[in-house]
């Protein structure tokens, strides 16, 4: 199916669909930050500190998301034999590492003023530091190894070895006793968040996710010239 | 439907992925007690050595046991089973409050008695709007 991929077909979405999907994140993460800084309730607890959160969880949820992505996509490049599933998920990387990083300062900044502590090395929060260095150094690896033919099979094993935390992180709060608390949502059964708080939080989490896939259409167009310039018409 | 090269590396990152998993598994398992951020009062009655040990103990902060006086402040932080007395003297975060969550960090003096040095809140999972949180305890 992917093997007849020709560039130029590609080429001619990836060159103008960012403008649309940059459109429509301004329209979305407006509508996001006026739903998350004015017109959601404040927390009965933490007061106006909750609106950190409308930033936090959806950055962890793309950064999360993205790196399986990856992993998924640099496996299956492997199997397949098919380098263009490598190109994708390079060209993801950038956006979800920003998003973690997000998460990890947002995550610091709200700490202070309700746990009284900027950081603590529990387990959610130290292996989400891990899961920065993973990105870290696979994208180091790309810019290392760029010409290389092996740079597949070093990003891959990077993936394969990351992967394995992405689990820790979700569960880090049901496993251990952690400072930071249990997920507010849950997918069966109910939620311990307040619909009016959950409404500005999934928007935010489609802003940011219009966000991620215009970072990626850009960084793929880019990979897409390189390929150009070389003279190939397929993968 | 695919070929045997194909089917061979599945399998080749199947086992990759199984032992790491499996492996990871067991460094998590043996490492437990590194891995918890704190200890509830239950486990602080399962240690054999106390006297003047760095923990951390979290629980709640019982009902009606927080006394102010102009040196310290002394509490309870209770997990239902077990209680622990502590007392403390600095800052106390903004969340710090009976029935609340609490993370204490210093040393044990006996298993029902700790000094603290650090007082860290632990929020809860529940966000709501306060008229809401006035519904629920009207009911």
């Amino acid at each position: 199916m992917f093997k007849f991929f020709k560039p130029n077909q590609i080429f001619l979405i990836t060159s103008k669909a960012p403008k649309y999907v940059a459109a429509l994140f301004v329209v979305v993460i407006s509508i996001g930050l006026l739903e998350a800084l004015i017109f959601s309730p404040e927390d009965y607890k933490q007061s106006h500190s909750v609106r950190i959160m409308y930033v936090h969880v959806p950055a962890a949820w793309i950064s999360l998301g993205i790196f399986s992505s990856i992993t998924f996509l640099s496996l299956s490049g492997y199997i397949f034999k098919n380098k263009n599933f490598f190109l994708i998920a390079k060209s993801l990387a950038p956006s979800g590492f920003v998003f973690n990083i997000v998460a990890l300062v947002t995550g610091s900044i709200w700490g202070k003023p309700t746990w009284g502590t900027w950081w603590a090395w529990d387990a959610r929060i130290t292996s989400m530091l891990i899961l920065a260095l993973f990105y870290l150094m696979y994208l180091v690896a790309w810019r290392i190894y760029e010409d290389k033919e092996y740079v597949l099979k070093i990003t891959t094993i990077i993936t394969i070895l990351g992967i394995i935390n992405v689990p820790i992180i979700k569960y880090s709060v049901d496993w251990w006793n952690t400072l930071h608390q249990p997920a507010s949502i849950n997918v069966l059964s109910k939620s311990s968040i307040h619909s009016s708080m959950l409404f500005p939080l999934l928007i935010m989490t489609a802003a940011f996710a219009l966000f991620s896939l215009l970072i990626f259409l850009m960084k793929y167009n880019t990979e897409l010239i390189k390929i150009k310039n070389k003279g190939l018409d397929r993968l | 439907m695919y070929g045997r090269k194909v089917k061979l590396r599945f399998f080749f990152i199947t086992l990759i992925l199984l032992s790491l998993i499996l492996s990871v598994y067991l460094v998590l398992k043996s490492l437990e007690e590194n891995v918890v951020y704190f200890k509830s009062p239950s486990d602080i009655q399962l240690l054999n050595e106390v006297k003047n040990k760095k923990v951390r103990v979290g629980g709640m902060v019982k009902i009606n046991s927080i006394k102010i006086s102009s040196k310290e402040v002394n509490f309870i932080i209770t997990d239902f089973k077990n209680e622990i007395n502590v007392s403390y003297s600095g800052l106390i975060p903004n969340l710090f409050s009976e029935g609340k969550g609490v993370v204490a960090e210093g040393y044990l003096k006996d298993k029902s008695f700790f000094e603290a040095t650090k007082i860290l809140a632990k929020h809860d999972e529940n966000y709501m709007p306060p008229e809401v949180k006035a519904a629920l305890e009207e009911k």
